[in-house]
């Protein structure tokens, strides 16, 4: 039962890391690109290490693994958000669709 | 299992060609820093799946715990950068 529920966990993670990688390749632009990395590749990292530390069992590793999964989960959105503030500060314009008004952009 | 971690790696393995394309071609260098990041976190994952294959999870694991802390040291140091060089392109 153990066994099954850790595969079943590293694949909903490996599909999280497909999705992250389709949007960093398929959206418009850097905010976008931002929006799929920080929050899918999050979702799909801790689902596999938690998926790895499940299938582990009790032991040091795991604990290690959990401690992995707790420092993924704080630093990759603080890392994106970083980028994100730098970006906005040094003024990059956000994507707008072709004919739409851009009177509320906050990049001016 | 050792089957099913080895496509596990090799899946996480074609999923860098995506950073790289990014990395590449990335209009900005917001852009290509955001590609090193995503690089740097499924190498984590990589190196854990590692130690799984060779069966020396506890030395592998620590490897992928310093490695995580210095990807977000370097993506940190690289937004601080850039917000104080006006870099655009």
């Amino acid at each position: 039962m153990t066994f099954f529920l850790a595969v079943l966990l590293l694949l909903g993670g490996a599909a999280f890391l497909l999705v992250s990688c389709v949007g960093l390749l398929r959206l418009p632009d850097f905010y976008t690109r931002a929006h799929a990395v920080g929050k899918a590749e999050t979702l799909g990292s801790m689902l596999i290490l938690s998926g790895l530390a499940l299938y582990n069992g009790a032991a040091l590793s795991s604990v290690k693994l959990l401690l992995i999964l707790t420092i993924i989960a704080v630093t990759n959105p603080t890392a994106t958000h970083a980028l994100t503030r730098a970006a906005m500060r040094s003024g990059l314009k956000i994507w707008r669709a072709e004919g739409k008004p851009s009177k509320h952009d906050l990049a001016g | 299992m050792s089957t099913f971690f080895l496509a596990l790696t090799l899946f996480i393995a074609v999923l860098f060609a995506a950073s790289v394309y990014r990395i590449v071609t990335g209009p900005t260098v917001f852009d290509r820093a955001i590609g090193a990041g995503l690089i740097g976190t499924n190498a984590i994952l990589v190196l854990v799946l590692i130690g799984f294959l060779y069966d020396r999870i506890d030395m592998f694991v620590d490897l992928a715990l310093a490695y995580g802390m210095l990807n977000f040291i370097g993506i940190v140091a690289l937004a601080k950068y850039f917000e104080r060089k006006q870099a655009q392109l």
